[in-house]
């Protein structure tokens, strides 16, 4: 980067360091932390959509609907979530290509053959003429819809609870005005719902952070892919000769998180704070008694 | 081969007894069912162990919060502030690359040498970081709970003349197991859900020694099928989830035991990875 670093042999000391740290493959690393800041600015608000649309499911008046909904919700129960992060993209990756399969191609011979998995090349996904980048994009979409469904099962969770949690007197209430159950969720419970569910989608932000390096696990290139692959004395990506140094970038990727999981803590607290300002619960009622001694 | 043969062959093999090699092709269910089966037995040691270790430490780690001493509050809240803020994916990537960098003939303490390969194994260095993460999400727990005895309890214990130990022993702690068992509860599924991540994170499954998830990924990766390996590892953990919560209950019912009526029902709220 600098421009005399041409000849890192005869650098030592700072100058080594700053030629060190700012070599390609260390600029791919720390672009990688924009990977995973931007798999959560992605993931949360579609888990929160998946979530609410769980949610929704179970409290339906339509038996099937709620079933789907009941399932989905306590599908994360019992299961170790990571069986999920290996399965979806796996499953969605296969159930693609066969349809696709069914579609696109001639002929009529099994997907399954053996032990391999067998579509033509037209219904390949993404085909393999395509450039890295679109294998890149599919990668991290499917490992955005692992999260979302994982994450958005433990969304409704929590938002069902909230939505239980809405007195039910002030539903009645705007029933008996004759709004219709539509206008009733609308205005009267989603507006609610809210300071009851923010303990709970403050807890999943934080879980959800501390999941990111599961994206390793998905063949994404994350900052643990980096960190091994930069650390590790005898890697591909990687011409300076050196002893295993995967410890300390282990150490700075720790470092990350811990900063990541306070800084929220921080922002999640005065969030709190805001939102219970004026509510008739037990913070509430301490926030006014604090004020108004 | 008959399934009985397969499960004599395959049953222990998480543990190096029986049959040395896996499969290859023409998996049989049956094959996947006790392979899997056989990993599980890794996945209760260390939840198992994880869980007796750290209950101990927790309660001292909560202790130690609660104290009014800053040498031992402060580390006690850094502690729980590094187990807690980082995920245990990377916890066990850390503690895999400093365990291996231990030297290898051991280190001399006192003209002993004390042998440190072993640190490295997932056995004892995965158990270890699962230990400390448990104690540190036990403590947060157990400090909530002593921080809600009610004042009445320990006026009484004060009033009956107890002091120190035995006010601890006999109200402070019984009170806190109470308060903090329901979340406790939730926090041992949890353990025991994330001692799938052992052999996906920094520690290498020594001669194809895996837990339940290791072998179901191998299957799955062999195969190209993932509709069958998963889901019985998935139905393995929900069983084993579903022991867990009655065995807890049933402690949970000996420590309401003086209160009828208030050991409820435990409620089972996820709360995921870390």
């Amino acid at each position: 980067m600098f421009s005399y670093c041409s000849d890192p042999s005869v650098l030592d000391g700072f100058a080594w360091l700053s030629c060190y740290l700012t070599t390609g493959t260390h600029m791919l690393f720390y672009a990688s932390f924009g990977v995973v800041l931007l798999l959560l600015a992605i993931t949360a608000p579609i888990a929160l959509l998946f979530g609410y649309g769980g949610a929704m499911a179970s409290r339906s008046r339509i038996a099937p609907i709620r079933w789907f909904g009941r399932i989905y919700t306590a599908m994360v129960r019992g299961v170790p979530d990571i069986i999920f992060f290996l399965f979806v993209p796996i499953a969605l990756d296969q159930g693609l290509e066969w349809l696709r399969h069914k579609a696109l191609c001639d002929s009529d011979a099994p997907v399954r053959q053996g032990n391999d998995f067998v579509v033509c090349a037209a219904a390949k996904l993404p085909l393999s003429t395509s450039p890295e980048w679109v294998h890149d994009i599919y990668a991290m979409t499917l490992a955005v819809i692992a999260f979302s469904v994982v994450f958005g099962a433990f969304a409704a969770n929590v938002l069902y609870g909230a939505m239980q949690a809405v007195p039910r007197a002030q539903l009645e209430t705007a029933e008996a005005y004759g709004m219709t159950p539509r206008q009733v969720t609308r205005r009267i419970l989603v507006p609610q719902m809210w300071t009851y569910a923010l303990p709970g989608l403050s807890n999943l932000w934080m879980i959800l952070i501390k999941a990111t390096p599961l994206l390793f696990l998905l063949g994404i290139e994350d900052i643990v892919y980096w960190a091994r692959e930069l650390g590790g004395a005898k890697t591909s990506s990687f011409a300076y000769p050196h002893p295993d140094w995967r410890l300390y970038y282990f150490l700075v990727v720790l470092v990350f998180y811990l900063l990541m999981t306070w800084v929220s803590e921080r922002v999640l607290g005065r969030v709190t704070a805001r939102l219970t300002q004026g509510q008739a619960t037990l913070a509430g009622e301490a926030q006014r008694k604090a004020v108004a001694p | 081969m008959s399934c009985a043969q397969t499960i004599l062959d395959y049953g222990l093999r998480s543990l190096g007894i029986g049959e040395r090699l896996l499969p290859r092709s023409d998996f049989t269910l049956c094959q996947q069912v006790t392979l899997i089966g056989s990993g599980l037995i890794w996945n209760l040691y260390f939840a198992f162990f994880a869980l007796l270790f750290g209950f101990f430490l927790a309660t001292g780690l909560a202790l130690a919060k609660t104290s009014t001493n800053p040498w031992l509050r402060k580390p006690a809240d850094g502690f729980i502030f590094l187990f807690r803020g980082s995920p245990l994916f990377i916890q066990f990537f850390l503690a895999y690359e400093a365990l291996v960098l231990l030297p290898r003939a051991g280190v001399e303490i006192f003209g002993l040498t004390v042998a440190t390969s072993w640190l490295a194994k997932a056995w004892a260095g995965a158990l270890i970081v699962l230990t400390l993460n448990t104690a540190a999400y036990s403590a947060q727990n157990f400090h909530g709970a002593l921080m809600s005895v009610p004042k009445g309890d320990i006026e009484a214990a004060e009033a009956y003349g107890m002091t120190g130990w035995t006010k601890f022993r006999r109200v402070l702690w019984p009170t806190m197991l109470r308060l903090a068992w329901p979340s406790y509860t939730n926090e041992a599924i949890f353990l025991f859900h994330a001692t799938t991540l052992v052999f996906f994170s920094g520690f290498p499954a020594f001669q194809q020694r895996g837990d339940s998830l290791y072998y179901a990924s191998y299957f799955a990766g062999q195969t190209f099928n993932p509709f069958v390996a998963y889901p019985i590892v998935a139905g393995y953990f929900i069983l084993c989830t579903l022991a867990l919560i009655g065995l807890f209950g049933i402690v949970n019912r000996r420590l309401n035991r003086h209160l009828p009526g208030a050991a409820r029902r435990i409620r089972y709220r996820p709360q995921v990875i870390r």
